[in-house]
């Protein structure tokens, strides 16, 4: 309870805190109680109807029915295979971005320099209409290689930071023992970097989750869309609200799992398993060469973080 | 080449309400993730409850769905302003848990002693925070929060799929008018995008090696 940043609260801090608390959770249940009631209460519309309120039973009774949560289940499985697909695709690309990057061959960083920051600067939901209009895929293909793409350059940037992370002795010691440039790259270097990465990429992964519903708006029929235009197109549009915070918990309970995983792995492979530390700068002090945490990705941001400045 | 001058005055259109959604949005978020950051560390239980919680909650709902809800349940509550202030609202209320947590990881960045001198010279909480830690942990973290405003100009495109035009739909709408020329007008586009996102990033730099606290 006690924190660097307070003191440990005497009588008259506990006071203020006590009545601090009650004005706080008062307003914070206010605000929860009145948008509940603004749901719950009819509406008349424009035409002198009147519409139940979004709790009203007549807007939920269609969740009897089986087969709304069998198309409720095919949405998910659409959300997830196109989830999986893409997470595959973007670690195998992120992978080749990581060892392009890396080259010691101008030929080849330059360019895939100039490809990944391209990549990473452009709004994923761009890249997937791009592909989607270009190559006439159809709107899971897009989404899929569009996902794939833009995370893989995120991986790549992530994977590349880890490298760059290592002590120097990892890469001369692989050299010093006879080991060509490119194998100590793959034996040495890349599974430690990958090994100390691991929770960036899966919270990065649960973006990629997170980023399938932009396929909602070129028609692919994820969970979102099922649940809004499927589901309501069929049984009506007043059931459109409760379908949509069926969706809603879906997506949650998804993600906060995912994220649970990711936070679990972190501790895993944290400090005290058997792994090379990298070396963390200190803060504000970027010698070269040294992972710069402000450029790793901020992993779980929707849509990822955009191009770092150039000469990165 | 012909399809993106003559599309240009509407692409131009879309980019002033793109740059209007990440100057509002991103406003709103630094104020509110500032705030919810402080809740974050408060000693006030409630507060730090409510910080985490709201925090988790919109980290993992898409940001598709935010959107979509204030579209459809905006207008239902009887909400004016248009779709444009309802999408702003969507995306600052995206963006704030990520400002919160970035400023958040520069608070408790802070060496403790920092704190520590603050609190025995007699500071309370808040001057502990608004005068010491504060102003040295957002220098800090200056980089990510661009990081995260880079993200939020990218993510404006996703409120072209709930009815406000700005550069992803007018894009759309230029397609619709020249479809023989798709690659050129997507490549402007991107174009757009990118003079916001690397001008971000090249910001980001300067402004980490101007600012950065030596110690």
């Amino acid at each position: 309870m006690t924190s660097v940043l307070y003191d440990v609260p005497g009588p008259k801090a506990k006071r203020i805190a006590r009545i601090v608390s009650v004005i706080a959770v008062l307003l914070i249940a206010g605000i929860l109680v009145g948008v509940v009631i603004a749901l719950a209460v009819p509406r008349t519309t424009a035409a002198g109807q009147v519409v139940p309120g979004l709790f009203d039973p007549s807007r939920w009774d269609v969740f009897n029915d089986l087969v709304v949560w069998r198309s409720i289940g095919n949405g998910v499985l659409g959300t997830l295979r196109m989830a999986g697909i893409a997470a595959l695709l973007a670690i195998v690309i992120g992978v080749l971005f990581s060892f392009a990057r890396t080259a010691s061959l101008a030929v080849i960083r330059i360019p895939s320099t100039v490809i990944l920051e391209f990549f990473r600067g452009m709004p994923v939901l761009l890249m997937m209409l791009f592909i989607l209009l270009v190559f006439s895929t159809g709107s899971y293909a897009a989404g899929i290689l569009a996902l794939g793409l833009y995370n893989g350059a995120i991986i790549g940037e992530i994977l590349r930071a880890g490298i760059a992370a290592l002590p120097r002795g990892q890469r001369e010691g692989g050299l010093s023992i006879g080991l060509t440039p490119v194998s100590t790259r793959f034996l040495i270097e890349f599974p430690q970097a990958a090994r100390n990465m691991l929770p960036i990429i899966i919270a990065q992964l649960v973006v990629l989750l997170k980023d399938t519903a932009l396929a909602y708006i070129l028609a692919y029929s994820e969970l979102l869309y099922v649940a809004t235009k499927t589901l309501p197109n069929f049984f009506g549009n007043r059931y459109l609200y409760s379908f949509f915070f069926v969706a809603l918990l879906v997506y949650l309970s998804m993600n906060l799992s995912l994220s649970f995983i990711a936070r679990l792995v972190a501790k895993r492979t944290g400090p005290g398993g058997s792994r090379v530390e990298p070396r963390i700068p200190r803060r504000g002090v970027h010698p070269e060469g040294d992972i710069d945490m402000s450029r790793v990705p901020d992993a779980g941001m929707g849509g990822g973080v955009g191009a770092a400045p150039p000469g990165h | 080449m012909d399809a993106v001058i003559e599309q240009f005055p509407r692409l131009l259109d879309g980019f002033t309400k793109t740059l209007a959604l990440l100057g509002i949005a991103g406003a709103g978020a630094l104020v509110f993730g500032t705030l919810v950051a402080g809740f974050r560390v408060s000693p006030i239980a409630p507060l730090r409850m409510f910080a985490a919680a709201f925090t988790e909650l919109f980290r993992n709902i898409p940001l598709t769905l935010i959107l979509f809800g204030f579209a459809t349940l905006g207008p239902y509550l009887g909400a004016r302003g248009g779709y444009f202030m309802l999408a702003a609202i969507g995306l600052t209320l995206y963006t704030t848990p990520f400002i919160a947590e970035a400023i958040r990881s520069g608070i408790n960045g802070i060496p403790v002693g920092q704190a520590e001198a603050a609190r025995s010279i007699g500071l309370g909480f808040g001057q502990v925070l608004g005068h010491v830690i504060l102003p040295q942990a957002v220098r800090m973290v200056i980089p990510p929060i661009i990081n995260v405003l880079i993200a939020l100009t990218k993510n404006t495109s996703v409120a072209g799929g709930f009815f406000v035009v700005e550069l992803f739909a007018s894009s759309r709408n230029a397609i619709n008018q020249r479809g023989d020329e798709v690659i050129a007008i997507l490549l402007a586009v991107a174009a757009f995008y990118l003079v916001v996102t690397v001008t971000l990033g090249i910001i980001a730099g300067q402004v980490e090696k101007r600012v950065a606290v030596a110690r």
